[in-house]
């Protein structure tokens, strides 16, 4: 489905802010697949994903969606295939606008907008029974503006959103981190239910290594813009936050030694 | 009487302005000072065409098409060469400048001789009520010839106000508010907000050159200086606007700026009766929006003030 092929970005070359954010990433996620990103900060996981969206064009590599050469497609042309959920949970909505023009909004993603009324009568009640079962009480005010709305409530309708017209990927940035715990696990809680009912094929990037354990199919662990691990299949059930914890512990021990020693050190006794 | 009859009517030309900076600044949060070029540009442009003899509503056409290319350039200046706002509209104002120079051949062009649209609405005002007609409205005589043009520019005003809401309702219009609203967001859903913002600066210039091309003709000239300060006077008429009607829905702002824009025209038309100088009249308007802008944002720090008094008492 998704084939990221050796990408590398550079942000702020030649000069003393360059950052290798993206040092040969390679990855390839089947059909259905709900990956587990994970990583210490500035490892470039969020930039990774960022990468596949389309936010910036990558130095190199290329990324491939279901067959489809995406490399140089702009940010609004890949979004046809890929539903996003951002971690600012304001990022995903336009507070000014009302929830149901929102909506309105998102089941156009990727279609041609013409002059056609851009809030048809007929999809209201559809909208109510959409957002219903967030059971947040949404459908009694689809006329509010979302600027109204609590953190929690605009990233349950932003998850709404994202995949109301089911896309071939779903993106998810660390999309609870900026939430209270109890707003946290409700919204993972409506993630888990989402993926599930379509079977999407899904890359979440997280900070909280308990979610990467209890979520998905499939962990990668980055570090320095590279990848450092990978579980799949019985590794990942059997993995537990602990384990993830060694992990991260054996790569900060490495970076405090020099880079070529590391090297040297991994060619003798690993 | 007739002078109250002359600004209500001014400020329904002017309407259209507001308009146009309704849509740059409210909707895309986009200073755009082209305006103060493509006011005349519609100007210019439309009185040249009047005077070569061309239709003048096909004149005022061309005259908004005008605007729109003047406001396209900025857009284009802005997202593909990502030259700031500000920037790139004093780019294209000053350009404009020597090109209305151009397209008038000299700095004023007279239209009191010429067919314009209102020459159309005085003749059928004859011919309808009488020549030089007399109507008494709440005991002051007015001639029937102006409530004719105030009426024309009414309906015109509304005609145009309508297409806008709906515009603004349809699904391209609904994504323009967005791209102005969260760019991040729609671009997620799949819109280019470069095209988004092209298309609505350039709208917004067409609306305000229209603007221009009307004024020009119901006052019977077009000025090369006729566009200073016309930003100022349109995000003036706006905030009166919203400060009067207070929903933020489309239709309401749109509504707001009309009224606005009539209600700030009728304050200076009393204003310079009541003896100001007409050459204080641009750093009073620039007073007046710098402080209607600030206002909001002092009246929430001396709540929080008091508020924080009320808890320490």
């Amino acid at each position: 489905m998704l084939k990221i092929n050796n990408i590398t970005k550079t942000f702020n070359p030649g000069t003393v802010n360059e950052v290798r954010a993206l040092q040969g990433v390679s990855v390839e996620i089947e059909e259905g697949g709900f990956v587990c990103v994970l990583g210490t900060n500035g490892s470039g996981k969020s930039t990774a994903l960022n990468a596949v969206a389309g936010a910036f064009i990558v130095d190199e590599g290329t990324i491939k969606l279901d067959g489809v050469d995406i490399t140089r497609w702009s940010e609004h042309k890949r979004a046809k295939y890929i539903g996003r959920v951002f971690q600012n949970p304001f990022s995903g909505t336009a507070p000014n606008m009302s929830i149901q023009e929102n909506l309105a909004l998102a089941m156009k993603r990727g279609k041609t907008r013409g002059i056609g009324w851009g809030l048809p009568k007929s999809l209201v009640g559809d909208f109510k029974r959409l957002v219903k079962p967030l059971n947040m009480g949404l459908e009694e005010r689809l006329e509010s503006p979302m600027g109204k709305l609590s953190g929690g409530q605009r990233q349950a309708l932003t998850l709404l959103m994202s995949t109301i017209l089911k896309p071939k990927l779903l993106l998810l940035d660390e999309h609870t981190a900026a939430l209270d715990p109890k707003t946290a696990s409700k919204v993972i809680d409506l993630t888990q239910q989402v993926i599930a009912k379509d079977r999407l094929t899904t890359l979440m990037v997280t900070h909280s290594m308990q979610q990467a354990v209890n979520l998905g199919d499939r962990i990668i662990m980055m570090h320095l813009g590279k990848i450092a691990y990978d579980f799949r299949g019985e590794d990942k059930k059997r993995l537990k936050v602990k384990d993830l914890l060694t992990l991260f512990d054996e790569l900060r021990r490495k970076d405090n030694i020099d880079p070529s020693v590391a090297a040297l050190l991994e060619e003798y006794y690993i | 009487m007739s002078l109250l009859i002359g600004s209500i009517t001014i400020g329904l030309i002017l309407a259209l302005l507001a308009l146009g900076i309704f849509i740059s600044f409210r909707i895309f949060d986009f200073p755009d000072i082209t305006v103060e070029g493509s006011f005349t540009f519609g100007a210019s442009a439309g009185a040249a065409l009047i005077v070569a003899g061309v239709n003048p509503l096909v004149a005022s056409l061309v005259s908004f098409l005008a605007g729109m290319a003047a406001g396209a350039i900025t857009g284009v200046i802005h997202t593909r060469f990502r030259i700031n706002p500000l920037l790139a509209g004093i780019l294209v104002m000053t350009a404009l400048y020597s090109i209305n120079l151009h397209v008038m051949g000299k700095s004023n062009i007279p239209l009191l001789s010429e067919t314009t649209v209102f020459t159309w609405i005085e003749n059928l005002s004859n011919r309808v009520s009488g020549i030089d007609a007399r109507t008494i409205i709440i005991g002051w005589e007015v001639a029937t010839r102006d409530l004719w043009l105030l009426m024309f520019c009414f309906l015109a005003i509304l005609m145009f106000c309508c297409i806008l809401w709906w515009f603004f309702k349809t699904n391209i219009g609904t994504a323009m508010r967005a791209t102005g609203d969260n760019d991040q967001m729609i671009r997620a859903l799949g819109v280019n907000t470069k095209w988004m913002i092209i298309a609505g600066i350039a709208l917004s210039n067409g609306f305000v050159a229209l603007s221009g091309a009307m004024l020009a003709q119901y006052q019977g000239f077009a000025d090369v200086q006729m566009g200073i300060g016309m930003m100022v006077w349109g995000l003036a008429s706006v905030i009166i606007g919203e400060s009067i009607i207070n929903d933020r829905s489309v239709g309401m702002v749109i509504a707001g700026a009309v009224i606005g824009s009539v209600l700030f025209r009728l304050l200076v038309a009393i204003a310079l009766r009541w003896g100001l100088n007409p050459n204080d009249l641009k750093i009073i308007t620039a007073v007046f929006v710098f402080i209607a802008l600030i206002l909001p944002g002092l009246l929430k720090y001396r709540k929080r003030l008091t508020l924080k008094r009320g808890a320490h008492a």
